[in-house]
């Protein structure tokens, strides 16, 4: 397949995740253009019945019990494999914390270019150009890609999911796990659930936001007290929550939770792109942010330029006077 | 025993950036240059590390800025042994993932450390993550988004994070290759005056490297996304805004 597209397929515990069938949705739309195929590449133990849920024209599957929760190194190893006899064009690898570990290691192995980061993938001047986030998402990067093989690590939430239908691909190929996995320095992986959380809030209609912007656990109390005047619940970014201000479970973004709440006030947050992932499709976004070119202003509806205390301050003096 | 850490400056990304006239760069002169906040991660996790098994920790850079030596006494003052400074002619080259990778992979040879850690990522380059980019070069076991770890015998067990809370445990065999997302605890604070002293009585160890070729791929065009920008802007007193936000919430029914 000179010019094949091959897709890893990212799963957890059997469920195929949100971007993979973005990327798969991609390598169709690039595939219908260029004449070529969509191998989806399925590592793992125990998952062949996901191959039968893959919209690709072949399946090529690879099962080994240190692939069962794609841990770094026998994935990496398994999939630089894959392609070595594949020889695709482009492999296509999930921006995730699952594909950070596989994408640049693969690439290193193979000596391909990578470009990750990667949120959009055009046709220009008869090439492709994939357009990737530098400077937590404040500058784009436009690079052509040639015809020498390449991997995209490309941004969840970034691409249409609903592109393919989830169904069944043409054919289903099992291959042998590479020699290597039999020495790999991986010993043990096993996974911790969350605990329980107070409050759940994927399943808040109003959420208040806030980031770096708020300065100190103090100023927290303020966020608070306008949240349950807006009947909102309190989240944050990344920041804070390292900071141990509020628990882990009232994260939004790439390593905390996914939420699509009818208003997602965001005070004093950049909008990296790792904060968008988890935010960008509420229905209402409205950003209080004093620099004018923060991110968080290319998703936001209603974008606000000002010192997020004086606008929380006259916020709540309007609603609890 | 020895721990390496990796450290970057990155232009500060809550300054404006702009770009330089040709297009393919940040107008380098108007940035402001910081520590990458999870080379600090990285720094500490090192440290906290070092405190347990009485390893030394080396720091390690490449010094693309000029300005690196402030990064470096700083780890000296925070604990580390040794800092070691890759310099070169690096004016107007970006120094991709690759090809920091081709560069440090000696360095870490020679020191061969039992641990590397680096920061998760940083945000100025194209070609991922530096972690498990050393990690294929150097043939050790790798893992990133750490935020956590413990040395056992032989071993690190790290706790990677994957996403919603979930956590991926691991023991990886020694030699390796970690990419920190956050310390344990908040990275330590150094005073101003500490680093001074530091500055007075140790010394960075500067090694002269040549670029290498990176294998990157080639930048046509950076630009900046606020030709995508799409919210309407509200302006005027907090007073104003706060009406016009409670008026918009109310036609929506959100209030
Ligand atoms: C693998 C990985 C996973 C990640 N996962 C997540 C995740 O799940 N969630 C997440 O949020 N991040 C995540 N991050 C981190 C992310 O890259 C950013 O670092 C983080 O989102 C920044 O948080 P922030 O916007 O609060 O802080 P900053 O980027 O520091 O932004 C603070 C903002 O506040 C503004 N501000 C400051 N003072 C005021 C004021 N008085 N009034 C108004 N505005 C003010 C500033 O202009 C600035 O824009 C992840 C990173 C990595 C590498
Ligand atoms: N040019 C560089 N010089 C020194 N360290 C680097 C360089 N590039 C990356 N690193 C290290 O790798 C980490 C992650 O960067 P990256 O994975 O390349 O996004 C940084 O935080 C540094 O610890």
């Amino acid at each position: 397949m000179a010019h094949g597209i091959a897709v890893l397929v990212e799963h957890l515990e059997g469920q195929v995740t949100d971007v993979t069938y973005e990327l798969l949705g991609l390598a169709r739309r690039i595939a219908d253009t260029d004449g070529a195929e969509v191998v989806a590449c399925l590592l793992g133990h125990g998952v062949r019945h996901v191959a039968e849920r893959l919209p690709a024209d072949r399946v090529v599957l690879v099962e080994d019990h240190a692939l069962h929760y794609l841990a770094p190194e026998a994935t990496a190893r398994t999939f630089a494999a894959l392609l070595r006899g594949e020889r695709p064009w482009l492999a296509l690898v999930p921006n995730t914390a699952i594909g950070m570990d596989v994408a640049a290691w693969v690439a290193a192995a193979l000596d391909w270019s990578l470009v990750a980061y990667c949120q959009a993938f055009d046709r220009r001047d008869g090439r492709w150009v994939a357009t990737a986030q530098l400077f937590g998402g404040k500058v784009l990067a436009d690079v052509p890609l040639g015809s020498d093989p390449v991997v995209v690590s490309a941004l969840a939430g970034a691409f249409a999911a609903d592109a393919v239908e989830p169904g069944p691909p043409g054919t289903i190929e099992t291959q042998e796990p590479p020699a290597e996995l039999a020495t790999l320095r991986t010993c043990s992986v096993r996974l911790e659930r969350p605990e329980v959380a107070d409050i759940d809030i994927t399943r808040a209609e109003k959420i208040v936001a806030v980031g770096r912007g708020i300065e100190s656990k103090d100023n927290l109390e303020l966020a608070e007290q306008l949240a349950e005047a807006l009947g909102a619940v309190l989240a944050a970014s990344r920041p804070l929550v390292d900071a141990g201000w509020l628990p882990r479970s009232r994260q939004v973004g790439k390593s905390g939770l996914k939420v699509k709440p009818k208003l997602y006030l965001a005070l004093g947050i950049s909008g990296a792109p790792e904060h968008l992932e988890g935010m960008k499709d509420a229905e209402l976004i409205v950003a209080v942010n004093k620099d004018p070119k923060a991110p968080i202003f290319t998703v936001a509806d209603y974008g606000v330029v000002a010192d997020l205390f004086d606008v929380a301050e006259a916020l709540l003096e309007r609603l609890e006077g | 025993m020895t721990i390496v850490v990796v450290l970057e400056q990155v232009p500060d990304v809550v300054e404006e950036l702009s770009l330089a006239p040709l297009g393919t760069d940040l107008a380098r002169d108007a940035v402001s240059y910081v520590l990458n906040e999870y080379d600090d991660h990285a720094l500490e996790e090192a440290l906290l590390l070092a405190e347990g098994s009485g390893d030394d920790v080396v720091a390690v850079g490449i010094d693309t800025t000029g300005e690196l030596d402030q990064v470096l006494y700083t780890a000296l003052a925070k604990g580390a042994k040794r800092a070691i400074k890759l310099a070169g002619d690096f004016e107007g080259t970006w120094v991709g993932t690759r090809a920091a990778a081709r560069l440090l992979v000696p360095i870490i040879r020679e020191l061969s450390p039992r641990l590397v850690l680096t920061g998760v990522q940083a945000p100025d380059d194209l070609d991922g993550q530096l972690a498990p980019t050393l990690a294929a070069l150097l043939d050790w076991p790798h893992a990133s988004v750490v935020i956590g770890t413990e040395l056992a015998d032989g071993a690190v067990r790290a706790r990677k994070e994957l996403w919603g809370g979930l956590t991926m445990h691991l023991e990886l065999a020694l030699p390796a290759v970690l990419g920190i997302q956050a310390a344990r605890q908040t990275p330590r604070y150094v005073p101003v005056g500490r680093v001074r002293q530091v500055m007075r009585e140790a010394t960075i160890e500067t090694r002269e490297v040549e670029m290498v070729a990176d294998g990157s791929p080639r930048v046509e065009r950076l630009r900046l996304p606020e030709e995508t920008a799409q919210a309407e802007f509200l302006s005027g007193s907090p007073a104003d805004i706060a009406d016009r936000l409670i008026e918009l919430l109310r036609a929506r029914g959100l209030l």
